[in-house]
């Protein structure tokens, strides 16, 4: 029952969408892949607002779509936010959130007091749309989506529209609906920062079909995919902030394969943090190094290797206790320390950006 | 000053403007909506249509309408067996004229405004659960506002401004069908240059006020509303 079923076949000219996906309506879905790949179009045609002739839409065991019926968009229990606020012009920002909550008789007060705080908008109220900067009417747009109490909240390159100091603006308040939000969400992006941030689930897109579908840890450490051969490669790592380490202005994260310290960051002791780790920042060695710059240096063993995308390079799939990590290091170094399937080696993580 | 003749004329003018204004208001909004929308292979012939009293001249309207509600046409049968006696050299006659003559004075204006606003309001108010016609009147209307009052505006100046179609359905019947711009006409087959005069100034005055009015007030409201 817990899942969106969705198949549709879509032809424009120019251009063709061909879906089959089953995806987990719990946490953020990100559907992921370059610009025209479809992901907009999937995501119109799940919201309604692309009609296809053939296509089948179940979400949480309720029909939207299949052949004998067609949910009209506004009869669909959903929040959608698109890449430009597109707020009314002619309501304030309260105007906005209570158009949407006025015809949809299951949204509770309680809630929108709790939206408003989340979206950090209870200071803009009263204000009309054209007094906003680009990131406030961003998260306006969100809480309005919010506001209807859907079931699934659809997100369409949210950030995409605008510049880099307001999307970090943003940013905090989307890993709050991450933590907070018990809806699933179904994200579009294609930015690898969005994605390797807010994604549970991924969608890898290309020219209108699905590539791969799957948990992102498991996808984004896949060699056979575009992603793992690129330059942006990188493996998400759960960890569990241990500690801080005053004299040497360090922070310690645990996690199943080890513990990594880096300069100290802003975190809690014991806070659950996403720790990305790019590929190129980790290297090998065959053994431990003690007289080395390097702190952090742990035993792991090669999962596998790859090296058609990149001349000279090799992708290495690496295993920590279960934790999968990816390497981007040289042939000539490949051929060096005779890595192949099985070697067991020791990674050096040179530095990580975490998610809280 | 005015006689009452003219009094009567311009009041019968007034009237007739505001008839056919709030008439067309009626009909013109859903034709331009659907010439928005529509992606039918009827838009180019049905918009080629509205357009058409733009280049017409008058009498050829004046002319096709007279046979259509004479009493041998089909539209003066209609009115006949309905009761309404037949409409040529009658105020509703002149209304009837008068609103194909100003179609594109009122759709034109309102399907630019249509065009302006766009899709995507529409499927924002999808997503908050409003339905079509409930989109329309709380979304497209108030953003479109300004396009009504050009159109409202444009039509009825265009309905005051006309002559030849009234003429022809009207004729010259005082307090019935003599409006303001036949009023001066006959002024002047009667050589009274005076009162043709009076009454040139005064539809004249009133012209430019109602330009005035579009071209200050307009800029004004479309930036209030958004």
């Amino acid at each position: 029952m817990n899942e969106i079923q969705a198949r549709f076949k879509l032809a424009r000219p120019g251009f063709q969408l061909e879906v089959d996906l089953q995806l987990p309506a719990v946490g953020v879905t990100v559907l992921f892949g370059p610009s025209g790949c479809g992901k907009t179009t999937l995501l119109r045609c799940i919201a309604g607002l692309e009609k296809t002739s053939q296509g089948r839409l179940v979400v949480n065991g309720s029909v939207w779509q299949d052949q004998s019926q067609w949910v009209p968009v506004h009869k669909r229990p959903l929040g959608y936010v698109f890449q430009e606020a597109s707020l009314f012009p002619h309501l304030t920002v309260w105007g906005n959130l209570q158009f949407g909550r006025k015809r949809e008789p299951k949204a509770k007060t309680s809630d929108l007091d709790q939206i408003i705080h989340l979206l950090g908008i209870g200071p803009l109220l009263e204000r009309k749309p054209e007094r906003l900067s680009g990131g406030e009417r961003q998260r306006v747009a969100i809480a309005r989506a919010l506001a209807v109490n859907p079931k699934l909240l659809i997100m369409d390159e949210p950030l995409a529209a605008l510049d880099h100091q307001r999307k970090q603006e943003i940013l905090p308040y989307l890993d709050r609906l991450h933590d907070e939000l018990s809806i699933p969400v179904l994200y579009v992006t294609h930015s690898p920062d969005e994605m390797t941030r807010l994604a549970d689930y991924l969608v890898l897109m290309s020219r209108g079909m699905v590539l791969a579908s799957g948990p992102v840890r498991e996808l984004l450490t896949r060699l056979d995919l575009p992603w793992a051969q690129s330059e942006e490669a990188e493996a998400i790592v759960d960890a569990t902030v241990a500690g801080h380490d005053e004299e040497y202005y360090l922070t310690f994260f645990d996690f199943a394969g080890g513990r990594i310290t880096v300069t100290k960051r802003q975190a809690q002791l014991g806070q659950k943090v996403r720790l990305r780790i790019l590929a190129k920042d980790v290297s090998l060695s065959l053994r431990p190094l003690e007289d080395s710059s390097q702190l952090n240096c742990l035993p792991a063993r090669v999962v596998e290797l790859e090296g058609v995308a990149n001349p000279g390079k090799v992708t290495l799939k690496l295993d920590l206790q279960g934790v999968m990590l990816l390497a981007r290091v040289t042939k000539k170094s490949v051929a060096l320390l005779d890595l192949r399937p099985g070697s067991p080696v020791f990674v050096l993580v040179k530095t990580v950006s975490f998610v809280d | 000053m005015l006689t009452n003749d003219d009094l009567q004329a311009l009041g019968l003018t007034l009237r007739l403007a505001s008839v056919v204004t709030l008439i067309l208001l009626c009909l013109g909004t859903p034709i331009a909506w659907w010439l928005t929308r529509t992606k039918s292979w009827w838009k180019g012939p049905l918009g080629a249509i509205v357009a058409l009293p733009l280049v017409l001249p008058p009498s050829v309207l004046g002319f096709y309408l007279l046979l259509l509600m004479g009493p041998n046409g089909p539209f003066g049968k209609l009115t006949l067996a309905l009761g309404f006696g037949v409409l040529p050299f009658t105020f509703w006659g002149l209304v009837i004229g008068s609103v194909f003559y100003s179609f594109p004075f009122m759709v034109q204006p309102l399907q630019t405004a249509f065009e302006a606003v766009g899709k995507r309001p529409l499927e924002v108010a999808a997503t908050l659960r409003a339905t079509p016609l409930d989109s329309f009147f709380t979304v497209v209307l108030p953003l479109a506002l300004p396009g009504f009052v050009t159109a409202s505006i444009l039509t009825f100046a265009h309905t005051v401004g006309e002559f030849g179609v009234v003429l022809m359905i009207g004729g010259s019947l005082p307090g019935k069908t003599r409006v303001a711009s036949v009023q001066i006409y006959d002024h002047m087959e009667a050589f009274e240059y005076a009162d043709a005069h009076r009454m040139a100034a005064v539809l004249l005055i009133f012209s430019f006020l109602v330009l005035l009015l579009l071209y200050t007030w307009k800029p004004r409201l479309e930036r209030s509303v958004l």
